[in-house]
């Protein structure tokens, strides 16, 4: 159980505290509601530029890093497809440093040439590390836009091609900043031992006075049905093939989000899960095998994707997999099945919860998906799925109609 | 109004409150330390075997018996140790380094009776079947074929037979033959010779109650253990007599680069001094390798340093990946840097900054009982204790902008480092 307060700023800005005695760290996480998905898709990738620009000095502090190394601090942040979030740590006793730099960033930034070339060229080496210069790195490349058709989770965050980063202007970015960079535009959190009054004083010194703006309104297309099975055929220069299998599902405040993440976790959470052991030990299709949901707030995907061991056929190992998405249609998932994917939940959010960092992100998302207090419901969420559920899952969404298969081959005499 | 361009003030971290271990054994002696705190029912356990890569006679040797151990027992399917496991929620890791193969769970402390006794098939009865060691070799290989596709693997790889010696057990490099070479025998072989109880510590954090030891002590307390002792293993270091490598990948987009040479350990006096320089050359996001490289000419995503300890000696490296159209340029800033550390002293403003820095990263490492854990059995395997975290502070506090440039002069002659570059030129 995170118990917390909450309270709201005149400009906007939600704060959540979570006190914690623990620890003699206090995390402190602004979370920001735009990610890649509110990008023009002529722009792509620049939600996550964005993000490396926001540590480039902002209007009365020239540099972000320093000031909070010097107290002790480290910092960081993460740019999805459906938010930004940063996140500091540092020693409590010196947690007003955390509140003066984000502030000032919120405030403005110095938009200086130099950070936008340099975070240019960076990013750019960081799509190529990540996504060109990597085994199997252009898959989600691929697979995005075979799976969505106008929803804009049709493009990676990283954005779909490096002539989109190295097109960014300056307006652009200002632009950017003034539209989604508002207070009322994002949540603050922040967790650890110190106390709730040191806390609305610190915000309203630090944050009161920043003006809060049009909140921007989100209207993105929606992803129409898919009625009939997509493929895409690859060649690589990679040792192995591979294959995956994309499925729509649901989004995350749906109440099926919960089975269908049970349902990914009974095909392949673990090495006594079925796709483990029919296809990797008993058939020996497969070197690596997994299912797993992408979590995306809008409706999302259940991808299942495998290694092929060598001499064998995508036909063979296709239809294998298809053989026990058949099994879990058809058949309940028995009791043990069940409650161990279960357990797993109920184990993997204690062991999370020793973070005061994890805690404080986990508030953020869940207040920006509804309310914090979720993060208190999940585990019970769980809990309530039934092996029924599953297997209605498993027939709503493992069809082939509703998929989108990426045969990855590797090139031949190589 | 507030001044906004006006940093609040802050404090320096002047003490650091380390959570008690408590050192202890089994009734048969098996040493076990444990760290109690948190407010979660959880535990982490650890079993630390000494059977690292340092005791094996041919590569892949000590991996493959860390990695197979689960893989059935006498009594169990490799499915019912997995399955006995899962069930409960429980999570079992095995990790195999240097020195060391650790087998880790995790668990809630109201199922730690029902998976230990998993736990305990897995440590004393693995049975090495020939059929899952011919699937996990095969997946192996798999995996590492994929990996030397990968210019970081393979720069890592290399690197470490470049500063060790080929013959060096930290240096001894992996070839897709050795596969083909590993044998059911040498593991068996390795498992019996290294997995003794007399050769394990248990390092158990969370919340540790009374009833904790003893379900330990009920699984592991009773066995005998074995009388032999194991051999002291010597090695020397004859590294390789190139200063540099350089492994051509056509079609490249980024080369990965290594630099470094084998360095003191913990045991040795000029081991903090080396980790604060370490910091502030690449240490940490504001480092000066970092500040170049990255935020001045935009040629990587990221590039950093470290002073790794082992066992029996240590090793520092400068790790990065850079568009290949400006591999060369990038080797030349890096150099520039090495360079500055060894011919002026470290500015004040700056050498503060990172001295406030490390005690607030150290202070992190501090927070619970699982990173606690860590700190400890990172000075107990050396057979320090607390005492060397309090001497690092206190060298954090004290090192001079002098004796830090006496160090780099001394450590960081460019025709000591060795070179590794796999990509383009």
């Amino acid at each position: 159980m995170i118990h917390f307060e909450k309270f709201t700023l005149k400009n906007g800005l939600k704060v959540i505290f979570h006190k914690d005695e623990s620890t003699p760290i206090v995390a402190f996480n602004l979370l920001y509601n735009v990610g890649a998905r509110d990008e023009d898709e002529k722009q792509t990738g620049f939600a996550h530029l964005f993000e490396h620009l926001m540590f480039g000095g902002s209007i009365n502090i020239p540099n972000f890093d320093e000031p909070l190394q010097k107290v002790g601090g480290t910092n960081n942040a993460f740019t999805s497809n459906d938010i930004t979030n940063y996140y500091i740590t540092l020693p409590k006793d010196n947690l007003e440093t955390a509140f003066w730099l984000e502030s000032d960033r919120m405030l403005s930034l110095a938009f200086t040439d130099k950070n936008l070339e340099v975070q240019r060229s960076v990013v750019i080496e960081e799509f190529k590390q990540n996504y060109l210069n990597q085994p199997y790195g252009d898959v989600w490349l691929l697979l995005r836009p075979l799976a969505y058709q106008n929803h804009p989770y049709k493009w990676a965050t990283i954005g779909k091609e490096v002539s989109h980063i190295e097109n960014a202007t300056m307006d652009d970015v200002k632009t950017f900043f003034h539209k989604h960079y508002l207070p009322n535009n994002a949540i603050l959190t922040i967790a650890g031992n110190v106390d709730i009054g040191d806390i609305k004083q610190l915000t309203k010194k630090w944050f009161g006075d920043i003006p809060s703006g049009n909140t921007p309104l989100r209207n993105l297309p929606k992803e129409s049905k898919q009625t009939k099975e997509r493929r895409l055929k690859v060649e690589r220069d990679v040792p192995a093939n591979a294959i995956y299998k994309a499925y729509h599902m649901c989004s995350k405040n749906h109440p099926d989000y919960h089975a269908t993440d049970l349902l990914s976790d009974v095909l392949s959470l673990g090495k006594s899960s079925r796709l483990y052991i029919s296809l990797i030990k008993e058939q020996k299709l497969f070197s690596e095998i997994s299912a797993f949901i992408s979590g995306s707030h809008d409706e999302g995907l259940l991808t299942i994707n495998g290694k092929l061991l060598d001499g064998v056929s995508f036909k063979d190992a296709e239809s294998s997999i298809l053989k026990e998405v058949e099994a879990i249609k058809n058949e309940l998932v028995n009791e043990n099945e069940l409650s161990k994917v279960k357990n797993k939940i109920e184990s993997t959010t204690q062991f999370s919860e020793t973070s005061v960092l994890n805690k404080a992100m986990n508030l953020s998302f869940a207040e920006l998906l509804g309310d914090a207090n979720n993060v208190n419901l999940e585990v019970e969420k769980y809990q309530e799925v039934t092996a029924e559920d599953i297997k209605r899952i498993a027939n709503q969404v493992l069809n082939e109609s509703n998929c989108s298969t990426l045969i990855y081959a590797k090139k031949e005499n190589k | 109004m507030i001044n906004r361009t006006k940093a609040p003030a802050f404090h320096q971290i002047n003490n650091i409150e380390f959570l008690d271990a408590i050192k202890t054994n089994l009734d048969n002696g098996i040493k076990l330390n444990y760290i109690n705190g948190g407010s979660q029912e959880i535990l982490k356990i650890g079993f630390i075997f000494n059977a690292g890569n340092w005791f094996q006679n041919k590569p892949l040797i000590a991996s493959s018996t860390n990695q197979l151990m689960k893989e059935g027992t006498k009594k169990y399917s490799a499915f019912k140790i997995s399955e006995g496991i899962d069930k409960y929620g429980a999570f079992f890791e095995v990790e195999n380094s240097y020195d060391t193969a650790t087998l880790t769970l995790y668990t809630l402390t109201k199922h730690l009776n029902n998976v230990l006794p998993y736990v305990k098939e897995v440590l004393l009865f693995p049975k090495f079947s020939e059929k899952e060691f011919e699937i996990y070799k095969k997946n192996a290989i798999e995996r590492f074929k994929i990996n030397l596709e990968k210019v970081s693997f393979v720069a890592r790889k290399d690197f470490m037979s470049l500063i060790f010696g080929e013959n060096h057990p930290y240096g001894t490099n992996v070839n897709l033959s050795d596969y083909n070479d590993l044998s059911l025998n040498h593991i068996t072989n390795f498992y019996n010779e290294n997995y003794n109880l007399s050769n394990c510590r248990i390092l158990v954090s969370g919340k540790v109650e009374q009833s904790t030891i003893k379900s330990l002590n009920h699984f592991f307390g009773k066995e005998q253990l074995s009388k032999k002792s194991l051999s002291k293993k010597q090695a020397t270091i004859n590294s390789n007599s190139n200063s540099s490598i350089y492994i051509e990948k056509e079609n490249a987009m980024q080369s990965a680069i290594r630099i470094g040479r084998v360095f003191p350990n913990k045991l040795h006096k000029d081991y903090f001094g080396l980790q604060i320089l370490n910091t502030v050359l690449g240490g940490y996001f504001g480092s000066r390798l970092m500040n170049n490289i990255r935020e001045d000419k935009g040629y990587t995503y990221g590039i950093g340093s470290g002073v790794i300890s082992l066992k029996d000696t240590g090793y520092f490296f400068i790790s990065t990946e850079v568009g290949s159209d400006v591999t060369k340029d990038a080797l030349t800033e890096i150099y520039k840097e090495i360079e500055l550390i060894q011919t002026q002293e470290i500015p004040k403003e700056e050498l503060k900054l990172v001295k406030n820095y490390m005690l607030g990263q150290l202070l992190k490492s501090c927070d619970g009982p699982f990173n606690m854990a860590s700190l400890f059995e990172s000075a107990n395997e050396y057979g320090l204790d607390y005492s060397f975290y309090n001497n690092y502070i206190n060298t954090i506090k004290e090192i001079t902008p002098k004796t830090l440039l006496e160090l780099g002069a001394k450590y960081f002659k460019k025709s000591d480092l060795k070179e590794i570059v796999v990509g383009k030129l």
